[in-house]
């Protein structure tokens, strides 16, 4: 039993992480049908920031709350930053080009931002401070659930309601549902959709760079590669929760990572992915549009 | 009359069939005579690549010898009688090695350092143990050269290419006591092999048990799921074959999960970085690597010879090489003859001084003491331990 809630647990974990990404994809693709596949550089942009801006904060011996606010405020803002700027460079040219062009010009930008990383910073491993302490509360079940697993699991949650309120009650969440429904009606009504857009970007981009942060206080590690297999994973994740629908990324999300960890856990891990990826094949062979996908769209 | 003049004539043909016959035994005459001068040397054959793409391979080995012979040479050879080297060029290609053996064997060799490739060498064994002359490899790692038994005069003062799992399997069996293993590796050649030479050890040692073999996604985010499998699975010990970005994931949840399951891992995590990273979670961990000869006497004195007899570095498997030398110089003298029987028993019984300390070779032919040694993290530094 202990086993199973540990690998539930474990399992919960990842798909948190790959349902902060994947909304990024799913929002962007909501409302402008692009997959930003840049979106997985924005994570590992916003877990360097954060390495960056701890590392920094830490020489001032700061007190480990303020550093973790600070931390997580900069790197959002910085990741929503690189989100803005991303679009208007590499898709807003672009908007009324052949599909094909915008995906292009994204798979260019995440091999850009890579090696950009990759030059600016280093090649290597760095080591990621634990911002996330071990609670002496949490010291009994340690060895079931860890202290970092639960702050995980509750700041999605508190994420997830906080976006869906956003979504369905402030102004610029009207604007992002009217926009996604039907962009030249938005405009014709007055939203202004360029707007609305980058709203998107950034949204989706301080989400991206939250869960960065927080996997890498995690497992303690980054390097520039890092958002190349957790962006396909929560790519994988929107698809199947149905690209374009909010709750389907999140529910994609978590299926994956709940199949990952049971494979792992029962199986083998030699099949973590083959089961991952079968199970997509699978869902989208009998809803070809995604678990949540389509009637779901519409209403985001 | 008119007979023997007939048989006469007939003689004649003969002789004129025979004279390119003759020629050319007289011609060959010749090129025995270099050999045949020197009948009371002791030959020894260096077979290996010299030229060609691997020449980089070989000719440091060649250079090892001859520093090593023209020593012995300087102070009156062995037992009285001089060294001499015939160095022959296989390129490291099987199919040149058995012509270079069958030359070697055919210019009397008594023994041969070399070959270098794995391949070549497999290649020319058979030669050479049909001739009953013994063959000590600098290089060759393949490891059913010396395991298969296939090759009784074959030796090698390099560590076969499944040494660093058996260094691995007996520290966790016979140092760390490990009953139950968990084999983990990253899914690679290179960490994948060694995971399985650890698994076949491990199992035919009869005293420990695997009781977890898998292999995890090198970059996946996280092992969670892998250390919960560890974790139930009740392992005495982990060893991981792979690299440091994974191993130094497995160990810090490991951790963080409050086991304190021994965690041995190979050279691609005795690596700095591994520390760095990892950080605290690092402590204890033990990790094989080569063992460091640098302060070794002999092995400054060769080097600094070396850089004084061809003014530049040693090249690839020179310490080998160099063992090599030794050992099978000092088993020809100890020996005092250059029968195979006298030699084989004495680099089994003998130790002998070279650039890895003292080393003899086991019943198979591979050398011990050149193989690896095993660090463990203390103090955020790898400090060996045995």
């Amino acid at each position: 039993m202990d086993y199973f809630v540990e690998l539930l647990f474990s399992g919960l974990t990842r798909g948190s992480i790959y349902a902060l990404i994947a909304l990024g994809y799913t929002m962007v693709y909501g409302i402008i049908g692009l997959i930003n596949f840049a979106h997985g550089e924005i994570y590992m942009i916003g877990a360097f920031t954060a390495l960056i801006v701890s590392t920094v904060l830490s020489i001032y011996n700061m007190p480990l709350p303020a550093i973790i606010v600070l931390t997580v405020a900069a790197s959002a803002i910085w990741a929503g930053a690189y989100g803005y700027t991303i679009e208007k460079l590499a898709y807003k040219p672009l908007r009324r080009a052949p599909r094909l062009s915008p995906l292009i010009s994204a798979i260019g930008m995440s091999i850009f931002l890579q090696n950009y990383v990759l030059l600016a910073q280093t090649p290597d491993f760095l080591p990621f401070p634990a911002l996330i302490p071990d609670f002496p509360f949490m010291e009994p079940i340690a060895g079931i659930v860890g202290s970092s697993d639960l702050v995980i699991l509750a700041t999605t949650t508190v994420i997830m309601v906080l976006l869906s309120l956003f979504i369905k009650f402030t102004r610029t969440g009207k604007a992002m549902r009217a926009t996604s429904q039907d962009r030249t009606m938005a405009m014709l009504v007055g939203i202004n959709v360029n707007r609305v857009i980058s709203a998107t970007f950034i949204t989706g981009s301080a989400l991206a760079a939250i869960g960065g942060l927080l996997i890498a206080s995690h497992v303690g590690q980054i390097n520039f590669f890092i958002g190349f297999i957790a962006g396909i994973k929560a790519f994988t994740a929107a698809v199947l929760g149905g690209i374009g629908s909010i709750p389907g990324a999140v529910l994609g999300s978590l299926i994956l990572g709940l199949t990952e960890s049971f494979a792992t856990g029962y199986v083998s891990s030699d099949y973590e992915d083959v089961f991952a990826f079968s199970l997509l094949v699978l869902i989208l062979i009998f809803r070809p549009s995604g678990l949540l996908g389509k009637a779901a769209a519409e209403k985001v | 009359m008119q007979m023997s003049f007939n048989a006469l004539e007939e003689q004649r043909v003969k002789m004129n069939r025979c004279s390119p016959v003759l020629a050319g035994i007289f011609i060959l005459g010749f090129f025995f005579a270099a050999p045949a001068m020197g009948a009371d040397t002791i030959k020894i054959g260096v077979a290996g690549a010299h030229s060609g793409d691997l020449a980089s391979y070989g000719l440091p080995t060649v250079k090892a010898v001859e520093l090593v012979v023209n020593d012995l040479n300087a102070s009156g050879g062995i037992n009285g009688k001089k060294i001499e080297l015939l160095v022959e060029d296989d390129v490291c290609k099987p199919e040149v090695a058995t012509n270079t053996a069958t030359k070697l064997v055919s210019q009397g060799a008594h023994i041969v350092i070399g070959h270098i490739c794995s391949g070549a060498t497999k290649a020319a064994l058979p030669i050479y143990r049909d001739a009953g002359i013994i063959v000590m490899s600098p290089s060759a790692t393949n490891p059913a050269l010396t395991q298969s038994g296939e090759y009784p005069n074959f030796y090698r003062t390099i560590a076969a290419d499944d040494a660093q799992a058996k260094t691995e399997v007996d520290f966790a069996i016979n140092i760390i006591g490990a009953k139950k293993i968990a084999v983990i590796h990253d899914k690679g050649d290179y960490g994948k092999g060694l995971a399985e030479f650890a698994k076949t050890f491990i199992e035919q040692s009869g005293k420990a048990e695997v009781i977890l073999y898998e292999g995890v996604t090198p970059g996946a985010l996280d092992y969670s799921a892998v250390v919960q499998k560890i974790k139930r699975s009740d392992a005495d010990a982990v060893i991981f074959g792979g690299y440091h970005p994974e191993a130094s994931k497995i160990v810090t949840q490991m951790r963080k999960k409050r086991m304190d399951t021994v965690f041995i891992s190979d050279d691609g995590v005795k690596d700095e970085t591994f520390i760095k990273v990892a950080g605290k979670y690092a402590e204890g961990v033990y990790a094989t690597g080569p063992a460091d000869v640098t302060s070794n006497p002999i092995t400054q004195a060769a080097r600094k010879a070396h850089k004084k007899t061809y003014e530049s570095d040693p090249g690839a498997f020179f310490d080998n090489a160099y063992a090599a030398a030794l050992a099978v110089t000092n088993a020809l003298a100890r020996a005092g003859s250059t029968e195979s029987a006298a030699i084989a028993e004495v680099l089994r019984q003998e130790d002998v001084a070279t650039p890895f300390g003292l080393i003899h070779f086991d019943e198979q032919g591979d050398a011990t003491g050149v193989g690896f040694s095993i660090y463990q993290v203390q103090n955020g530094t790898y400090v060996q331990v045995k």
